[in-house]
């Protein structure tokens, strides 16, 4: 059957790309059918997501499909590739993109016209961003990701998003550039922007690796990477829930997949330049978690957290060897799940009562209880506890560094993750023990009235039912349970962390899919042939 | 090398210009930016080849290399886009460009301790009152999902929508539009 597959599915590669943007196209037309808007995005998350678990089983054995597109010989084309990484990424972001947009739906923001249409071309984006085989299109993709991010960054919180928005585009115009400017070295070097013909070019040639090293520096910025990861914390908090953990789980995770399959095919993993990686890795472990401790509110910690596991993530680059790359891509895999269902829990809470600052809430243990149960998983598994997959994805990282003999590493990883348990304490002792404050349900029914009624009184048409009930207040003694989060606010973070449970328990299937992600990226030869046709 | 000395020259201009405090002269840094960039893939494709790179138009010696123009293409179009996009961010919000006296900026303005609330402010200083007193620039959700309200429902179908077939940021632009007095009070008072 995987024969099979291998030889049906290339020529369909480009479809992934041109549907969500046709879809998402047709989704923008339909200014007044929100229904249908709905429809057309989850049923085009749900086939990408379908398409995706395809082309992870047809891979599964090692092989690496490839579809010139346009039929073109190699060479001139421009190659779609996709091996189990690029697969399995993209399986993931389909479902973060199914669980993003069910939370939006719930809190209404996806009634906007653009919203869906716009989700729909970042994913078109992001999944010509990992097939493509050819370093400009990878820019170019790159864009078409960015540019919906930029109008979903401003349309989500326009007053106070638009200063968040600026230093968003200003930023990733700037990487772009580098990138730009990275490539136009590497053209003027190699000769092809070909990710095949490069295969090995930056390890003979000190040229082309100065070259690669100003791709893999603008690429790192997109990533977050320490020390220029200041835009993320500054932006990532200012939109809402639901688009920050679509984000969270796709810009800087894009990048990462490129800065692996980068080193990978051009560097051919050399290992002159690896103590670099592990330089940059361990101080942005550090930053990242140490950022998170001043931290007041959930989000803004959630966000200085991610820093640091981008860290843990990139530690696989900076061994390169078997172990350590399965290990970063099931860290890859396992953390992108557990940030967006942390995202969407806590911004349940936000939605509902109106503030992420952690000393205006409190009681939720006893409040909404489901919530808390999410949390505590999702939190548990981000700090490495077992049994979630959080604890086989920091046990084999560790191992992996003790293997090198980089102890210090090891230290620091061990470290940050006594610090990342302490701040998820943080949050957890904050917002769901002790006792609420006295003004949180009146602060709650406050915000809800503002937002959601005037959200709703401005735009009558599509008004017939509120997301969040506002109650009137009339009985004042009968104060507890006038607020509580719905329902369709809590599935989608529960979701996600019933998928990092899945992970947990049956970590072998995903570390045997990192295990071959890692075999393909070590012997970059069967990516090259794949393309080249030999 | 005369390639060499603009893409310097552009750079160094862009960097100053990035630099710079409004977001214009901000934007107008990276269209340099961009220029330089694009500079640095014609002197990848080698400017010494200029004939025309159509087959059967000139030697093969003597062609240029058409893919570094085809490049210099995609990323021109790119890089307008954006610039287009950050031209509207830096015009359509409350918080105005090139606000460069911090006493004069329309976050002192509207913020609580200001004077007597504009139109704009009342609409918009809505949330910063006592229920949410110190409100952090980016740290609660009463703030930051503030324009919902108007983009949100603008873009689903109302006025707004109707006004623009593209972009949602005009679609907030035709709400402000919509409060005849947003914009123009709080300019008349930056004056």
């Amino acid at each position: 059957m995987t024969a099979e597959l291998a030889e049906i599915l290339p020529p369909l590669l480009p479809a992934l790309v041109a549907g969500p943007l046709m879809l998402g196209g047709i989704g923008a037309v339909l200014r007044k059918h929100v229904g249908i808007r709905h429809a057309i995005s989850l049923v085009t998350l749900s086939l990408m997501l379908a398409a995706s678990i395809l082309l992870l089983i047809a891979t599964h054995d090692g092989t690496v499909l490839a579809h010139q597109v346009g039929g073109w010989d190699y060479g001139i084309s421009i190659p779609f590739v996709v091996d189990q990484l690029s697969a399995a990424v993209l399986m993931i972001i389909s479902i973060l993109g199914i669980a993003s947009s069910l939370f939006a739906m719930a809190t209404h923001e996806a009634r906007a016209r653009f919203f869906h249409p716009f989700v729909l071309i970042l994913m078109a984006g992001v999944a010509g961003a990992l097939m493509t085989g050819d370093i400009f299109n990878f820019f170019v993709f790159i864009e078409v990701m960015l540019l919906p991010s930029y109008g979903l960054l401003a349309m989500m919180g326009a007053k106070l998003g638009a200063h968040g928005a600026r230093v968003y585009v200003s930023v990733n115009l700037m990487a772009s550039t580098l990138l730009l400017a990275g490539i136009a070295l590497i053209y003027a070097t190699a000769g092809t922007v070909n990710l095949a013909e490069l295969h090995g070019a930056a390890a003979e040639d000190p040229a082309v690796a100065v070259a690669g090293g100003v791709v893999l520096t603008a690429i790192s910025i997109k990533a977050a990477v320490v020390p220029v990861h200041g835009w993320l914390t500054r932006t990532y908090p200012m939109t809402s829930p639901a688009v920050t953990a679509l984000f969270s789980g796709i810009h800087t995770k894009v990048a990462i997949y490129a800065l692996y399959r980068f080193y990978s095919v051009i560097y051919d993993g050399d290992d002159r330049f690896l103590w670099v990686a592990l330089l940059v890795t361990s101080m942005t472990m550090l930053v990242g978690v140490l950022g998170a401790i001043g931290e007041k509110s959930t989000r803004s910690i959630l966000v200085f957290h991610m820093i640091s596991q981008i860290g843990y993530i990139l530690i696989g680059i900076g061994l390169f060897t078997g172990l350590g790359l399965t290990a970063g891509i099931f860290y890859l895999l396992h953390h992108m799940i557990v940030k967006a269902s942390l995202f969407l829990s806590t911004g349940a809470i936000e939605e509902t009562y109106g503030s992420s600052q952690i000393e205006r809430l409190g009681g939720m243990l006893k409040r909404e209880p489901l919530i808390a149960v999410t949390f505590m998983i999702a939190a548990l598994s981000l700090a490495g506890l077992p049994p979630f997959s959080g604890f086989v994805a920091k046990f084999a990282i560790i191992q992996a560094t003790l293997e090198q003999a980089h102890y210090w590493v090891a230290a620091v990883a061990v470290l940050v993750s006594v610090f990342t348990l302490l701040s998820m304490l943080k949050i957890w002792t904050g917002v769901f023990m002790g006792k609420a404050p006295d003004d949180l349900e009146d602060r709650a029914m406050a915000y809800q009235e503002r937002m959601h009624g005037k959200r709703y009184l401005r735009s009558e048409a599509q008004a017939e039912t509120p997301t969040l009930t506002i109650i009137p207040p009339e009985d004042p003694t009968t104060q507890h349970g006038r607020v509580k989060v719905p329902m369709k606010l809590i599935v989608p973070g529960m979701l996600l962390a019933a998928v990092t449970v899945f992970f947990g328990i049956g970590a072998e299937l995903l570390m045997s899919i990192s295990e071959v992600a890692a075999e393909n990226l070590l012997n970059p030869e069967s990516y090259v042939d794949a393309v080249s046709g030999a | 090398m005369s390639v060499a000395i603009a893409i310097g020259l552009l750079t160094t201009a862009a960097v100053y210009m990035v630099m710079q405090r409004g977001m214009v002269r901000i934007i107008l840094g990276f269209i340099l930016a961009s220029h330089a960039a694009n500079l640095m893939f014609f002197a990848a494709g080698n400017t010494a080849f200029r004939g025309v790179p159509y087959i059967g138009t000139s030697e093969y010696g003597e062609g240029a290399d058409p893919l570094p123009q085809a490049f210099v293409l995609t990323a021109i179009v790119i890089a307008f886009a954006i610039t287009m996009y950050m031209l509207s961010l830096a015009i359509t919000t409350i918080r105005d460009d090139d606000t460069e006296d911090d006493e004069q900026s329309a976050v002192k303005i509207l913020g609580p301790a200001g004077a007597a609330p504009s139109a704009a402010a009342e609409r918009n200083i809505d949330y910063r009152d006592d229920d949410f007193p110190d409100r952090g620039d980016e740290s609660d959700v009463a703030g930051s999902k503030l324009d919902i309200t108007t983009t949100g429902a603008a873009g689903a179908g109302t006025g707004g929508a109707d006004a623009s077939p593209a972009s949602p940021v005009h679609d907030f632009e035709g709400d402000i539009d919509a409060d005849p007095n947003a914009t123009t009070t709080q300019r008349e008072e930056n004056r």
